[in-house]
């Protein structure tokens, strides 16, 4: 099933009614994915493109049996229902919401370390474009049009970035199974190296392509996970070769502030660990066009 | 958002930690006058500009009578202070402080930082203060304490104390050193910072804990909730480029090259600048238009690029998801005719509208250089950039 997300994953939206949710919500509909239901907090009975509006996530919860929301609540309080979602039993919750306080964030993931392993919520973002599996279903604000349905996953913490590589692989008729966005700020629900795992256990996708930047440790993580534990090859692009140390470019977390995490430091820990580089961000068709060829050479 | 000196010494005295005396001057004779109100004999005069490393660049003298203080304030005020730290164009030295000079005993370091790994406040302090933590890091690495934070329940006084011991301090010291760290972790949370440092925290020869030097930073995401702190931008001390866009709602960036650039997202932002620079250009500017861009913001985006006067070629790279290609066009079209865009033009469109868009650019008549790919775009815009250099020179 690709990760994460299937044609019959139910979907809820939180601030469903407002004019941001609205039109996701509409574009999600229109490309297939299930959506059952939003809630925005004093507009419960309400129907709202022809869907149930509810007041809190549980009650949405109890009567949809939504088992992923997405989030559109604006950044004052988009913590808040975040946490709701992860208490009302929600499995997966994608927070498209950019400009969330970082202590609110690590509040959130704090809060979510209450409920036992297997009860978590998975969180992705927040500050993402969220996720599709092309040809199912869509939670995101991406424009599905430019996802062909295949076996390559994608993981990125920008959005366009990733839609730049999606098209390239397009353009050589490459599918994508999943593509995923992680977010650009600097404390995010999941990381490069939770999204690997799922990509290395899906028998759907054969190969992964990492989108990452300047800043932070993820993707130096992943890369040591994927050398000691994958098996599907990896191919990788950093972004912000020509990035000054101590300036944040535009994602809060998009800032070299220690060592290793300029996108030179970061392409070698990743060349060490046997990934396979994206040298510029017009080849990411090509690469992962060759890695293929050499997989089907080597089967 | 960084705030002076100053203004985090403000903060942290009015939370309970001890700074030295001292007192703001806008002028020579205001820096004199601060050091009757101060009294003593010997003073320190500091620039306030955002950055460290300061007392190497010439931003911190010692003064011991009118004279000097008045001939330090002279040399300093209205001239640009050039740290390791900000880079060639440097920071204007507008506001100086006057402190008491304080007879020092031993040097400490205490930083506050958000831990990405952790997802935490990380507390790491060190005996060996007075250098940047870098050069710690590098020379007393045995030397470094590390503490993070719950943030469920927030630090805790044996956190403070553990560091308190952990520096080594006199026993009669850590008391004091206890509740200076302790306050300075609720300064830290309460004003949503993102950085705080301390360095040095300074043991006196009379045995007193002070912090001699501040430097804090702030989310500025959090800062719809913290007024007080927006209240403490000087935009003296940005970049004049960047303070234009920021008040346009625009994320820009200034950088040294000549190829200005329009593009959506941050992430196509920095690979685009990537591709410029593997072309063999330097990009002028990080600029993301984000969502939903009207032609009014593209048009705006433009006077911004174009505010910057060692832009000699426009690069435009929209790979529309939520914006619509066609009204960047427009955008495009209405910045030349109004703003006026005398630089090569290179726009590139893909996703959301992207046939219209690209019409209403064929269509306008301007002289306007269309691309398909990332890679086409910044070729061509390299390829521009050279050409009107070559024309200028000759």
């Amino acid at each position: 099933m690709a990760i994460l997300l299937n044609r019959s994953t139910r979907v809820i939206v939180q601030g469903f009614t407002g004019k941001i949710g609205s039109f996701h919500a509409e574009d999600m509909k229109r490309y297939g994915t299930k959506l059952v239901g939003g809630v925005t907090p004093g507009k419960g009975g309400q129907t709202h493109l022809g869907l149930p509006v509810f007041n809190t996530v549980k009650g949405a919860v109890r009567e949809t049996r939504a088992e992923a929301s997405i989030v559109f609540v604006p950044p004052p309080f988009a913590a808040d229902s975040i946490m709701e979602a992860a208490d009302a039993g929600i499995k997966l919750c994608i927070c498209i919401t950019d400009g969330i306080p970082s202590q609110d964030m690590m509040q959130v993931k704090r809060y979510m370390r209450r409920y036992r392993f297997e009860d978590r919520m998975r969180l992705i973002g927040p500050n993402c474009a969220g996720m599709i599996t092309p040809g199912q279903a869509l939670m995101g604000i991406m424009p599905g049009n430019i996802y062909l349905p295949g076996r390559v996953g994608i993981v990125g913490r920008s959005g366009t970035l990733g839609y730049e590589a999606a098209s390239q692989m397009k353009a050589l008729g490459i599918g994508v199974s999943t593509s995923v966005g992680i977010g650009g700020d600097p404390i995010n629900g999941s990381s490069f190296k939770d999204m690997l795992k799922l990509f290395e256990q899906d028998d759907e996708t054969d190969a992964v392509v990492m989108i990452g930047e300047i800043g932070g440790p993820q993707e130096a993580e992943a890369a040591i996970w994927a050398r000691d534990n994958m098996r599907k090859p990896l191919i990788a692009y950093i972004a912000g070769l020509s990035a000054p140390k101590g300036r944040r470019m535009g994602h809060a977390g998009a800032i070299i502030s220690a060592f290793g995490e300029s996108a030179q430091e970061k392409v070698e820990i990743l060349k060490e660990a046997g990934v396979i580089i994206v040298p510029t961000p017009s080849s990411f068709g090509e690469v992962v066009a060759d890695t293929l060829a050499r997989m089907k050479k080597a089967a | 958002m960084d705030i002076h000196e100053y203004q985090a010494k403000e903060l942290l005295a009015r939370h309970g930690v001890h700074v030295p005396r001292g007192g703001l001057a806008y002028s020579p004779e205001q820096a004199t006058y601060r050091a009757r109100e101060i009294g003593g004999g010997k003073w320190v005069l500091k620039a306030q500009v955002h950055s460290g490393a300061r007392g190497k660049a010439g931003g911190i003298k010692l003064c011991a009578n009118d004279e000097e203080i008045s001939s330090a304030a002279e040399a300093m005020l209205g001239r640009k202070l050039v740290t390791q730290q900000t880079g060639p164009r440097g920071k204007l030295i507008s506001r100086l402080y006057l402190e008491e000079a304080v007879d020092i005993a031993q040097e400490l370091y205490v930083g506050f930082v958000l831990d990405r790994k952790e997802e935490r406040v990380m507390i790491v302090a060190s005996a060996a203060g007075g250098m940047e933590i870098e050069d710690i890091v590098e020379k007393e690495p045995n030397s470094i304490l590390r503490t993070s934070v719950d943030p469920g329940v927030g630090m805790q006084r044996f956190q403070a104390r553990e560091i308190a011991f952990g520096l080594g301090l006199d026993h009669n010291l850590i008391g004091k050193a206890t509740e200076t760290i302790f306050s300075c972790y609720q300064v830290f949370r309460d004003y949503d910072a993102s950085m705080l440092e301390i360095n040095p925290l300074v043991v006196t020869r009379d045995g007193n804990l002070i912090a001699l030097d501040a430097k804090m930073s702030f989310d500025e995401n959090a800062l719809f909730r913290r007024p007080e702190i927006s209240e403490l931008r000087d935009k003296s001390q940005e970049d004049p480029r960047e303070t234009f866009a920021s008040d346009r709602g625009l994320s820009y960036v200034g950088l040294d090259g000549n190829i200005g650039c329009i593009i959506n997202g941050a992430g196509l932002a920095m690979a685009t600048m990537d591709m410029i620079k593997i072309a063999g250009g330097e990009p002028a500017n990080f600029l993301d238009i984000g969502g939903g861009a009207s032609p009014e913001r593209v048009a705006k985006s433009f006077r911004a690029v174009l505010g910057d006067k060692n832009v000699e070629t426009i690069l435009v790279n929209i790979f529309a998801g939520i914006n619509r290609c066609d009204w960047v066009a427009e955008g495009v079209i209405k910045a030349i005719r109004e703003v006026g865009v005398t630089v090569p033009l290179v726009v590139r469109l893909s996703g959301t509208k992207a046939e219209e868009g690209r019409r209403i650019l064929a269509d306008s008549g301007e002289a306007v250089i269309v691309a398909d790919t990332l890679a086409e775009a910044a070729e061509k815009a390299v390829a521009a950039w050279r050409a009107a250099a070559k024309k200028k020179a000759a």
